[in-house]
Order: C-alpha cells, then sequence, then structure tokens
C-alpha cells in the first residue's frame, strides 16, 4: 500500500505504518498524528526519537521498557498517546509497532 | 591445543557440540560444554503436558545422553563471562576460551510484574514456560469445575510467540472433549494491538476466535496481578478478571549474561543479525534465544542457524570473512485445536504466508492453513527433536534459508 502524506508518497502497511523509516520527517510524523488525533508537542517528539533510536539499536518495544527508559514514566505515556500508546506512538515515530510472528 | 567452549547444553548449545564434534580436528581443538542442569527437556512439550496429551516422561531425557563423545561436559554453575580476557569463571573452576559460544537461552521472568508471582502463583496463577508451571496447570485443569479462564502474555519477545495462542485453542478443545465448555469462558488477552498481528495470518486466521467463541483483549499493558480480587490490571486501568490466569511473564536471558556486563535491558546480547557474531567481540558467537535477533526465540530458528554458525565459526578460525547468511529462518507448526494445525514458515523478510511445503505446488503440508495433517507432523515433531535436530542431521528438504518456492506472494 502507498499513502501520500505532506506532498510524499510513502510505503506503508495496511494498517498504516511506515515501512522504510528512513522516509520518515518530522513533517510526516505531524500529519500521521493529526490523523491519529494527538497534538504534538516538544515532549511527544522526544518520546517518538527515543522510540527511533531504540529501534536503531534493536531493542524490543514494549511498555515495560517505557518504565526503565528514564525519559518518561508509564503514566505520562499514556497521557501523551492515549488509546493504545504503543501502537500510536510508534506509527507517529514511523517505526513498526510490536508484533508476533502471525 | 585450543579451546572452544558452548555455554548452555539446551537445545542450541547440544546442537551446536554436534556440529562442531566432527568438523574441528580433535588434535587441534578442545570442545566443551558447560550447563549446570541434568534434565534436557523438550520445552514445545509444554503446551501438551497441562492437557494430559503427553506425559511426563515424554518431554524430558538425561541432557548428557544427546552430548556427543569427544566434547568435555560440565555440569557446574556459570558465574561469570570475562570477554576482555577470553575466560568464563565457573563455580569452582575458570576456562580459558580462543572461541566463546553463548547459548544460554532465555526464561521467564514473573518477578518483573507486581504481584505475578505472589501468593497464588502456582494455585490460580500459571505459567507454563516452565516444566513446574505446566506440571501444576495440568493438575489443576484436572478437577477444575470451570470459570473464566484468561491466557494472557506479558510482552515481546517472548519463547515461541504463537504458544499463548495454541494454549487457547487447546484449552476450547480440551473442555469441549470433557463436555464443560459451556462452564468456562476464555479470553486471550495480548499486549499487542490483535490476536494476529501480520496482515495475511489477520486475513487467514482471524475467524477462528470467533468460531471459538474466545474472547479477546487487545493492547493490555499489564502493570499488576491482584491476588485479592484476582484480576489483571494494566497500566491505564481497565481490569480483566480470571477465575484461572494462564500467563506468560516477561521473557528474559539469563542472569550470567547480566553479571557479565554483556546483555540488553532485558539481557539479551547484541548479535549480528546475519552472521551470529556478537557485536561486541570478535571471538563470541551468539545463538538460540540468547541473542537479540530479531527472529523469533524458537528451535527451530536455532537449527537453521546452527548451520550458518557452524560455517562461520569454521571460516573465523580460518581467518576468512564471515557469512552474512542467516535470513531469521523460522518453520513452526501451530496447533488449532480438534486434531488440527497450521504450519507456518517465515524469515526476517517475509511474513508467514500461503502455500505449499514442502515441495512447491505438492506439499503435503499447507501453510496457514488448518489440517489434520499439520497436526500429525506437529507431534512427530517430537521425534524429529530427538533424534535429529539435537544432533545437528538436517530436516530433509528444508534449507536453512527460507524458500519462497510454493509460496502465494501476493
Amino acid at each position: 500500500m502507498d499513502l501520500n502524506i505532506a506532498g510524499i508518497r510513502l510505503d506503508v502497511t495496511e494498517d498504516g505504518y511506515l515501512t522504510d523509516v528512513s522516509q520518515w520527517t518530522k513533517e510526516i510524523g505531524a500529519e500521521i498524528a493529526k490523523n491519529e488525533g494527538v497534538v504534538m508537542t516538544d515532549r511527544h517528539w522526544e518520546v517518538v526519537s527515543w522510540l527511533q533510536e531504540q529501534v536503531k539499536n534493536d531493542v524490543a518495544l514494549s511498555v515495560r521498557g517505557i518504565k526503565n527508559s528514564g525519559v518518561l514514566d508509564i503514566k505520562e505515556f499514556y497521557a501523551l498517546f492515549p488509546n493504545g500508546p504503543l501502537k500510536v506512538s510508534t506509527k507517529i515515530a514511523g517505526v513498526p509497532k510490536p508484533k508476533s510472528c502471525i | 591445543m585450543k579451546n572452544l567452549v558452548i555455554l548452555g547444553a539446551g537445545t542450541a548449545g547440544t546442537m551446536m557440540a554436534n556440529h562442531l564434534v566432527s568438523k574441528l580436528p580433535k588434535t587441534e581443538w578442545k570442545i566443551t560444554i558447560v550447563d549446570q542442569y541434568k534434565t534436557h527437556y523438550y520445552q514445545p512439550g509444554f503446551l501438551f503436558l497441562p492437557f494430559d496429551t503427553y506425559t511426563e516422561d515424554q518431554v524430558k531425557k538425561v541432557g548428557k545422553k544427546f552430548i556427543p563423545k569427544g566434547v568435555n561436559y560440565i555440569q557446574k554453575k556459570i558465574e561469570q563471562i570475562f570477554p576482555e580476557e577470553n575466560k568464563v569463571e565457573l563455580e569452582d573452576e575458570t576456562l580459558q576460551y580462543d572461541i566463546l559460544i553463548v547459548a544460554t537461552g532465555c526464561k521467564i521472568a514473573p518477578q518483573e510484574t507486581e504481584g505475578m508471582k505472589g501468593e497464588n502463583w502456582h494455585k490460580t496463577v500459571f505459567d507454563f514456560y516452565t516444566f513446574e508451571g505446566s506440571l501444576a496447570l495440568r493438575n489443576k485443569l484436572r478437577d477444575w469445575k470451570g470459570g473464566k479462564m484468561v491466557v494472557h502474555f506479558t510482552e515481546m519477545p517472548i519463547k515461541c510467540p504463537v504458544a499463548p495462542l495454541e494454549f487457547v485453542f487447546l484449552a476450547d478443545s480440551y473442555f469441549t472433549k470433557k463436555g464443560m465448555r459451556d462452564k468456562v469462558d476464555l479470553t486471550y488477552v495480548t499486549p499487542l494491538g490483535g490476536a494476529f498481528t501480520k496482515p495475511k495470518a489477520t486475513a487467514a486466521l482471524s475467524h477462528l476466535m470467533k468460531e471459538k467463541n474466545i474472547k479477546v483483549v487487545t493492547d493490555f499493558n499489564i502493570e499488576r496481578v491482584d491476588n485479592e480480587k484476582n484480576q489483571i490490571i494494566d497500566y491505564g486501568e481497565t481490569a480483566v478478571d480470571f477465575d484461572l490466569l494462564v500467563t506468560v511473564p516477561t521473557n528474559m536471558g539469563d542472569e550470567v549474561i547480566e553479571r557479565s556486563g554483556m546483555g540488553d535491558d532485558l539481557n539479551f546480547v547484541p548479535t549480528h543479525h546475519n552472521t551470529l557474531q556478537s557485536l561486541d567481540h570478535e571471538n563470541v558467537f551468539v545463538i538460540g534465544d540468547a541473542s537479540n535477533i530479531p527472529a523469533s526465540k524458537a528451535g527451530s530458528v536455532a537449527h537453521f542457524a546452527s548451520e550458518t554458525l557452524t560455517d562461520n565459526i569454521l571460516l573465523y578460525i580460518d581467518g576468512k570473512p564471515l557469512k552474512e547468511e542467516f535470513d531469521g529462518h523460522a518453520n513452526c507448526f501451530i496447533e488449532t485445536g480438534n486434531n488440527k494445525a497450521l504450519l507456518i514458515d517465515f524469515n526476517y523478510k517475509f511474513e508467514p504466508l500461503e502455500g505449499t511445503f514442502p515441495i512447491a505446488g505438492i506439499g503435503p503440508l499447507k501453510l496457514l492453513k488448518e489440517s489434520i495433517f499439520n497436526h500429525w507432523g506437529k507431534l512427530a515433531f517430537r521425534w524429529i527433536y530427538w533424534n535429529m535436530l539435537l544432533k545437528g542431521i538436517p530436516i530433509p528438504m528444508v534449507s536453512r534459508n527460507m524458500s519462497l518456492k510454493g509460496k502465494k506472494i501476493n
């Protein structure tokens, strides 16, 4: 599937996740956030950068990982990205959401 | 004399010992394998033990039986690895190595979740990822009168990520056969966005949950187990009631990895995805569940990886560049209940697809589709595990790298 965001054609999964993180820009992140009903603040962007860094280092993302991140606590994570914080924040960050084998 | 030391005599470590004993010249190399435990468990059998499909004896054997002659087998606790000094400290001796293979696996860490390993552990809160947990659950189920059964997993990555799904399918079958399905309310609780998370599998398999009357709770990130109210509660304050909780706790690499300062937050060792060399030390290689590679933590992955790793150890000894060959290949049977199973075959890049396996267009096994034949395959796998896999014997027609032949890509 592909999607047009901020005038750029992007490859995305069927549920709207970027398949190539190198296509990600802050404008694209902001546009995805808007579709998810999230108003981005500096704090949101900090979390997005942290998630991208984790993925780059092959660290499996989990809510527990957030707890030990030193970046924010889980309560704040839920407040910033309501309705499935990991699902929403990874989409905005342009990284894959945690998945299983099937 | 040079030393190759393997840490861990589980699935991956045992396979490496069997591969290398015939490849390394005995006059130049001494192979040592270390594991403190005497028993080798057939871990896929822990799924069947609770339902009385397998007996205790069918899932465990004496580990020594599978270590080849010519390999030095030490049954001692590993205290610490000193990768800068090429040595491993055991409880009462120190081993020097030229090459180290880390195969220390991963295990459940229920203590990571508040209240999980509390007063109700193995009474109404069970795991089935340990022999003890699986056996305790079997004894509980034998005379359980019914109620709310919640099948849950805490977070990814876990060993065999489809096992919780298989468990809930087999539970449906088990209670139906016992004539008490109407007395059991089955709920599957996952931290992920759905019971199925890959597009092809979602399309092909979502109907199963409905057909079997299994409720699904998604995006559930457990914060604690409330042992008073018998609830699991997530960080968003959603609560799920249970009478019987079957959970997969957080999975972590062995504590020796943490003590040695070689792991990530979950004690998994950073490892090159395609060569299986550790990222920090060139004479340290990592195989099986101990590594952080983004492949499934499964015996079949260790099996395919062991073939590449054997080649790479020989290349490393010769001072040649390593093969960047391993593709994350996994091949797993998935029980869906009522004596049926699915087969999936996938790697880092390709999600499980529909098709035929291992012979394109013929099969006889069908990919991503329920069949009785696949169920027989799963049961036959126990024999294959003990008699072929551990001994490092290649499975006929199944190559180390995934093949696209017979698969429907679109």
